[in-house]
Order: C-alpha cells, then sequence, then structure tokens
C-alpha cells in the first residue's frame, strides 16, 4: 500500500517534469518565431516617414493635386463654392454610406481624401462620373460626388479621409 | 472481339497491382491518409521504432544539430532575403538597414551569420567522429560520398553568402575564389569571364550569387535528405564499431536519442547564443563593413576561418594549377577512404597504430588552419608544406599501410558484450576532455 | 595524451589568435573599461550626447555618416535626445531635396527622416578637399576596424608632434602611434577645449576622445544594448531549459537496462 502511494507519487512527480519540459520548450519556440513574423511589419525607416507635410499655398479653386502618403495617393482638393454647396445640400437619406459634408472635412474649402477606391483599391479619377466635381472609379465603375461619398457602383463606403491636421494657413501635415 | 480475346488469354499475363492503398498501422483519420499517403507509418518506422545502439555517445549528436542548423539557417536566410538587395549599389546598405531598421533584423542576420560558423563546427566534429569511429567503412561508403557532396555544397554556398553583403572582404574574396577557374588549362580565363558575366566581380556577379546561394542551400537539404535514407537503411554505426545483433543493444530512437540529441543540441546552441549575442563579429572579419571598393585591396585577406585550412593547402604549392588541384583534391580523397583503409574493424578504439595517425590527423587540420591565417611566407610556408604532405601521407600511404601491418587488439562480440568490456576497464574509449 | 594536449592547444590557439594577423609590428592599443562593455554593457547617455556634439563639432565637416538618420538620435538605446531636441537639430541643416514641380532641386531645412548631411557631395570632392585621402564613412567604422572602439580612442590619442627621427613625413601626414605605418592624413582632430560641453563636463582631450567614441560605437551598433538584454534573458532561459531536457533524458535513460 505505502509502496504503491510512493510509486504513484514519484510518476506523478516524473510526469509533471515532462509537462513542464514541454511547456518551456514552447514558450521558447514561440519567443524565437516572433522575430521572424515581426520582421515583416514595416521598418524604422518606413514608420520614420508616416507623416508628411503638404503646402497648400499653390493649389488654385477648383484644382486637385495628387500626393502619395504611405504609398497611397492622398487627393487635395481645393473647392468651388458650388462643389460646396452641392455637397452639404444631400439629403443624407440618398446616401449609401451617409455621412454629413462637414464630418468630412475641417475646413469646408480644402477636401482631403485617400484615393483609394473602397471596393477593390484602384485610384478614382477626378472630374469624371455622375456627379460634378466628384471622382468615378474605372475598375468596377462606382462614382463619388464632391465630398468623396460614394453615391453609385458597387463601392461599399466613402473614400476615406485620412488623418490629418492644419499647421498654419496654408500646410496640412497628413498623418 | 477483341473483349473475348482479353478474356481468353488473360491468364497469361501477370497480374499488377498500381492501386497500392492500405497497410496502415493507424486507424481513423491518420490511418485513412496514410493509407493514401504512407507518411505517417513511414514517421513511426523511421522515427519512433527505429533502433539505434544504445551505446551512442554525444558525438552521435552532431547529424541532429547539423539538421537544426540547416533549418535554421534556412529559415533566416528566408526572412534576409526578404529585405536584401543584390545589387552592387544597394547590397552594403540593405544590410545596414537590415541591421538597423528592420524589426529584428539585426537579430536575424547575426544568427544567419554566425549558424553558418556554428554549421561548420558541427560538420568537423562530424567528420572527425566518422573518421575515428570507421564510419565510412562497409557498408556505409555511400553515405560517406553523400556526405562530402555535401561538404563541397556547403563550402560553395558559404562563400556565395559570404560575397552578398559586399564589403570589402566580400567583394576580395569573391575575386580572389572566381580567380581559382583562371588555373584552368586553355579555357580558364574565359571561364572566370563567365563566372563574372563582367570583366571583374560585379554587379552582375552578385546577382547571380545570391540566386546560386539559394539554389545550393536548397541543393544541400535535398542531399541530406538522401544521407538521412542512407542512413536509415545501413542504420548507425557506434563506438565499438560492431553492428548491433540483439536489443539487448539497442534503444528505439524516441525518446532515448531524442531525448538525448535534444539536450546535446542546447548545449551546442548555449555556445551559439554566447557568440552570437555577445560577439556576434568575433568569427567574421572587420574589413567586411568597408563597402566594397574595386580599386583597393584590403593590406591582408583571409578567408573564414572554416576555410583555413585548405585555404593554407593552396597555398603551400608553389604553382597555380598544382595548388587548385591540391585544395580541391585535399577534400575529394576523403571520398577515397573507404577503399584506402582495408582495416575489416570500424572502430579505432581496436586499431592502436591508426587510432594515434587519426589524432595527428586531426592536430594537422588544425596546424593547417592555424597557418592558413598567418601570412604565406617564412616558417608559416613549411609548416604549411608539412602539414599538407601529411594531410596526403595520411590517405594515401598511412590508411592502406597500417592496415595491412597493424595487429588489433581483441574485439568483443557484441555491443552488450563492449560495454561490460568498458565498465572492466579492458578497454579504454575516447575522451577528448 | 600528449596528442590530444596538441589538438586542444591548437585549437585554443585558433581560437585566440583569430585577428592578430598582421605581421607588422603592432603598437598595443590603450584599452579603456568601457561603458558598453560585458554582458550587461549599457551605453551612457551623456557620453553619447557629448560625442554626438563632438562629431557635429569635429569631425563632421569631413566625416560623413551616411547610414545615420536624425531620428535615430532619440531612438531607444541611442542617445536619447528627446524627439523635439531632434527636430530642432534636424531643422538646423539644409537637405537637398527635389525634383520640385518646376524640375529643380531645392534646399529645403532637414526632417527627423533625413539622413544625416554628408559634409561632400561625393566621394572624389571629398577626396579633392583632403589631399586625395578619402575621410571613411563613420557610420560602422567601429567595426570595419580590428580593436573596435579601443582602436579607435587610440588613433584619436595617438597622435605626437615629434615623431621618432627614423620616421619621415612627407607634406600633410601626420605621425600616430597606432595607425598601420604610423601614418594618418587626417590632421589631429581633438585639443583641449576643441568644443565647448554645453553640459560643463571639462573637454580634456581624453573625454573628447571618449565621448566621441562612445558615439561611434553606437553609430555602428545602434541595438548593442537590446542584444545584450536580450542575451541575457536567452542566456537564462536555455539553462533552465537545458536543466529539465538534461533531467527527462536522465528519466528515459534509466528505463534502459543497467549495462548488463
Amino acid at each position: 500500500m505505502l509502496e504503491n502511494n510512493n510509486n504513484s507519487e514519484k510518476k506523478n512527480r516524473r510526469d509533471f517534469l515532462t509537462v513542464a519540459t514541454t511547456a518551456v520548450g514552447a514558450v521558447g519556440v514561440g519567443a524565437a518565431v516572433w522575430p521572424i513574423v515581426n520582421q515583416m511589419s514595416p521598418d524604422a525607416s518606413v514608420k520614420a516617414l508616416a507623416s508628411i507635410e503638404v503646402d497648400l499655398s499653390k493649389i488654385k479653386e477648383g484644382q486637385e493635386i495628387t500626393v502619395l502618403w504611405r504609398g497611397k495617393p492622398v487627393f487635395v482638393k481645393r473647392r468651388t463654392k458650388e462643389e460646396i454647396l452641392n455637397a452639404e445640400k444631400v439629403d443624407l437619406k440618398e446616401l449609401k454610406d451617409p455621412q454629413p459634408d462637414n464630418k468630412r472635412v475641417k475646413k469646408s474649402e480644402w477636401l482631403v481624401l485617400v484615393g483609394v477606391c473602397t471596393h477593390l483599391g484602384c485610384v478614382p479619377i477626378s472630374g469624371k462620373g455622375e456627379y460634378a466635381g466628384g471622382w468615378f472609379c474605372p475598375c468596377h465603375g462606382s462614382h463619388y460626388d464632391s465630398s468623396g461619398r460614394i453615391r453609385k457602383g458597387p463601392a461599399p463606403a466613402n473614400l476615406e479621409v485620412p488623418n490629418y491636421e492644419f499647421v498654419g494657413d496654408n500646410k496640412i501635415k497628413l498623418g | 472481339m477483341s473483349d473475348k480475346n482479353l478474356e481468353n488469354t488473360s491468364a497469361e499475363y501477370k497480374p499488377v497491382h498500381t492501386n497500392k492503398v492500405g497497410g496502415s498501422p493507424f486507424k481513423g483519420v491518420v490511418g485513412w491518409i496514410d493509407n493514401r499517403l504512407p507518411i505517417f507509418r513511414m514517421f513511426k518506422y523511421e522515427y519512433l521504432d527505429f533502433q539505434v545502439p544504445k551505446n551512442l555517445s554525444y558525438l552521435w549528436s552532431l547529424g541532429g544539430i547539423l539538421m537544426i542548423c540547416l533549418i535554421f539557417l534556412i529559415v533566416t536566410g528566408l526572412v534576409l532575403g526578404m529585405h536584401y538587395k543584390p545589387s552592387s549599389s544597394e547590397a552594403f546598405e540593405s544590410v545596414e538597414k537590415i541591421m538597423r531598421d528592420v524589426n529584428f533584423g539585426w537579430l536575424i542576420r547575426y544568427m544567419h551569420m554566425n549558424f553558418a560558423s556554428f554549421f561548420f563546427i558541427a560538420v568537423y566534429i562530424h567528420i572527425f567522429r566518422g573518421l575515428y569511429y570507421g564510419s565510412y567503412k562497409e557498408p556505409r561508403q555511400l553515405m560517406w560520398l553523400i556526405g562530402i557532396v555535401i561538404f563541397f555544397l556547403m563550402m560553395a554556398t558559404a562563400f556565395l553568402g559570404y560575397t552578398l553583403p559586399w564589403g570589402q572582404m566580400s567583394y576580395w574574396g569573391a575575386t580572389v575564389i572566381t580567380n581559382l577557374f583562371s588555373a584552368v588549362p586553355f579555357v580558364g580565363e574565359s571561364i572566370v569571364t563567365w563566372l563574372w558575366g563582367d570583366y571583374a566581380v560585379g554587379d552582375a556577379t552578385l546577382n547571380r550569387f545570391y540566386v546560386l546561394h539559394w539554389l545550393i542551400a536548397f541543393g544541400i537539404l535535398g542531399i541530406v535528405i538522401f544521407h538521412v535514407i542512407a542512413l536509415h537503411i545501413v542504420g548507425s554505426n557506434n563506438p565499438s564499431g560492431i553492428e548491433p545483433k540483439d536489443t539487448r543493444d539497442t534503444v528505439s530512437f524516441a525518446p532515448f536519442t531524442t531525448s538525448k540529441d535534444l539536450f546535446a543540441m542546447l548545449i551546442f546552441l548555449f555556445a551559439f547564443v554566447i557568440i552570437t549575442m555577445y560577439a556576434p563579429n568575433y568569427l567574421g572579419h572587420p574589413d567586411n563593413y568597408i563597402p566594397a571598393d574595386p580599386l583597393v585591396t584590403p593590406a591582408h585577406i583571409v578567408p573564414e576561418w572554416y576555410f583555413l585550412p585548405f585555404y593554407a593547402i593552396l597555398r603551400s604549392i608553389p604553382d597555380k594549377l598544382m595548388g587548385v588541384i591540391a585544395m580541391v583534391s585535399s577534400i575529394a580523397i576523403l571520398g577515397l577512404l573507404p577503399w584506402l583503409d582495408l582495416s575489416k574493424i570500424r572502430s579505432s578504439v581496436f586499431r592502436p597504430i591508426w587510432k594515434q595517425f587519426v589524432f595527428l590527423f586531426v592536430l594537422d587540420f588544425f596546424i593547417l588552419m592555424y597557418v592558413g591565417g598567418m601570412p604565406a611566407e617564412g616558417i608559416y610556408l613549411l609548416i604549411g608544406r608539412v602539414g599538407t604532405a601529411y594531410w596526403f601521407l595520411f590517405f594515401l600511404i598511412i590508411a592502406p599501410l597500417v592496415s595491412l601491418i597493424e595487429k588489433p587488439l581483441p574485439m568483443p562480440n557484441s555491443i552488450h558484450e563492449f560495454e561490460q568490456w568498458k565498465k572492466q576497464g579492458k578497454i579504454k574509449t575516447f575522451k577528448l576532455f | 595524451m600528449f596528442l590530444k594536449k596538441l589538438i586542444l592547444t591548437f585549437l585554443l590557439l585558433n581560437f585566440f589568435t583569430n585577428d592578430s594577423f598582421s605581421a607588422e609590428k603592432q603598437e598595443k592599443l590603450l584599452t579603456l573599461n568601457w561603458s558598453f562593455n560585458g554582458f550587461f554593457g549599457k551605453f551612457e547617455r551623456a557620453s553619447l550626447q557629448r560625442g554626438y556634439q563632438v562629431y557635429t563639432e569635429v569631425c563632421a565637416s569631413c566625416h560623413s555618416m551616411n547610414l545615420l538618420s536624425y531620428r535615430n538620435l532619440s531612438e531607444v538605446g541611442g542617445p536619447s535626445f528627446s524627439e523635439e531636441e531632434v527636430k530642432a537639430i534636424a531643422s538646423k541643416v539644409e537637405v537637398l531635396d527635389g525634383p520640385n514641380d518646376n524640375g529643380e532641386m531645392f534646399k529645403r531645412p532637414g526632417k527627423p527622416s533625413d539622413k544625416f548631411v554628408s559634409p561632400f557631395a561625393n566621394e572624389k570632392a571629398a577626396r579633392a578637399a583632403n589631399g586625395g585621402a578619402y575621410p571613411p564613412d563613420m557610420s560602422v567604422l567601429v567595426k570595419a576596424r580590428a580593436g573596435g572602439a579601443d582602436y579607435i580612442y587610440s588613433v584619436l590619442m595617438g597622435y605626437d608632434d615629434k615623431p621618432p627621427k627614423n620616421v619621415k613625413l612627407e607634406d600633410g601626414v601626420y605621425y600616430n602611434k597606432y595607425m598601420a605605418g604610423n601614418k594618418i592624413k587626417m590632421a589631429k582632430p581633438l585639443n583641449k577645449d576643441s568644443v565647448n560641453y554645453s553640459d560643463g563636463t571639462v573637454a580634456t582631450q581624453e573625454q573628447l576622445a571618449k565621448d566621441v567614441t562612445t558615439f561611434l560605437t553606437w553609430a555602428s551598433e545602434p541595438h548593442l544594448e537590446a542584444r545584450k538584454r536580450l542575451g541575457f534573458k536567452t542566456v537564462i532561459y536555455l539553462l533552465i531549459l537545458t536543466v529539465l531536457v538534461y533531467l527527462v533524458k536522465k528519466k528515459i535513460w534509466s528505463r534502459v537496462e543497467p549495462k548488463v
């Protein structure tokens, strides 16, 4: 009886040893895998370029420039009075992705958009499409209005507004 | 009509079985797969039930260690390849970018660098073990030959890899080594230009070296698989050199050999971590942190440490072509050993004279390594020549001669008897420390 | 056994003669007890910051550091300037950028993401301005020299106005005890008070040399601290795992019949 007890205790302890070793080993393997996975994330030099400044002073009314930010085109448009008006008066019920124009701009004159169609990632063309001052995606025919909102076509959402802020009157900082 | 004919004559044909489904020792999903793709039973037979001699020393763990090294090298290399740029204008900077900006890039590159060195440390121990215990003899000759092919490929891929950082040593190492081919009579110069794709080592050379570095690395993996298949056919040698006879002589591979190998691997990794984390550049050369400059040769060109013995052999021959031939054949000659050493006894434990010459050979290896790192002049040149002479004598004269005249010590009949004798002090086995 | 001892001797000989290759007699380098040496080595922040000052005020007029960016100065394990300080440092340099919309290159104030600006446009310009000698890029200089930090420190301290009589110096060549061949084309760069330390440290030649060497060591191995920290963790981990595996192995092998 006593002997049996001793034996089973011994066995338990041994099993514990194997389990503990396996666990410690698994932790190590996990820790070793992490650098292999993490190395694919953007590196320090890419992260350092994650924010850029854009000078607005040379953009005339009705004009639009495209800048490259984080590897994607960003549209910066100085809208005309009419385009602003058009964008503001739209009835939100008409919209697929309802959003008032004033939620999409910091100063109504300036519209800043990530120029990537929310459907499958093509770059929409400016000034084309059924909505004046809007965009049209040539890949699958999505129409965006003068606020960059989706109005027609397969895209599910409005063109994304990136994080930006005005630094001075004529300069914005993206990211 | 033809159908009838077939029926009538079917007895004359041998039956065929193109469908071999079945035979799995497993049940359930595993069995279902294994019946169709016999990977599970292969694993069971070759790794779980596989019998190995029970008296293997830690020197037999090197095979597993080498496998680990190879896998780590391929994994870290794959990762480095995601960031490295094989062009003469970008290579150096891209390596530095890995070292500075890529997440854990410094760790991955230092690991790749040092695993290469540790791969060679392990392979040299592995080869010397085979030499000492006669692992090249019947029936393991082919395995030994495959091993030599692997060694050649290792040297090639290590050399190619060393050119990739495009530092001064990379560039001039590549120049010197590729120029070895110019020793070939008549077509040498053309061969070298062809290898370079240029009139000197350049952008084209680097680009193709990068591709070949990958190709040969995977080539090694493939041939290692042959090496292992061959091992599972002929079985492991052991310190006694006597083939196992019954279950008193063997243990199953798992968990006995695996646990032992795992322990040895961890000790090996420990040494690796110390070097990689605290002296990562110790085994390299500082000049390789100077970007390649085709106009300036470094004052002292030295190959990586693992090439030094063969570099010493190359330099000890005053003729260009003969030097190259000597260097290549100093390795290739290992392949003749199974037919030069005529003794039927494998283990040096029972060969008192041969044993001394094997030790002398190992010593010669280290002396040549030392000489290879020294300038080729004066006393070093002389020592190098003596060392080279012994290297070849060892194979061509000593091996056959000793095997003919040597009187071996009395041998036990089986491995378990060998172990008994060892306990009784009748046999002295090899202990370095 | 004699042979075995010989093998061991040569093995160790090989191990320790790693870079003592050079046949010429080399002056023994000055060795300092660097804070970044050893298993727990760390850079001294203040020394790194002072070293950066020495670099910008003295070295940077000839030596580039192409692989470093201003942002590195605020990264963990480095001189640890604050991000604002780095922005201020970067904005003081002029960076060539472009082309702009008119197709012209233009100068703009630097940003933290910019690489260190080189003193010369290219290597030829650098040679032309330095009597044919190229002041090497200092990004990985410490790793590119046998002896590392000790070597850099020794060269900085190794100038001698009165060279031994048997040494003939041409114009624009200086005597240095630790340089290969004892000749160097760089004039003695560091003298007492070459730099006015903003933190009030007395700028002796030793102090200047020590600080700038510390800075250069960090520059060539920016992850040194992370490496040593991770190394220590790994060693501890491996010790634990090795002991555990050893016990498991012993347990498993106890099942094999005791050697008959």
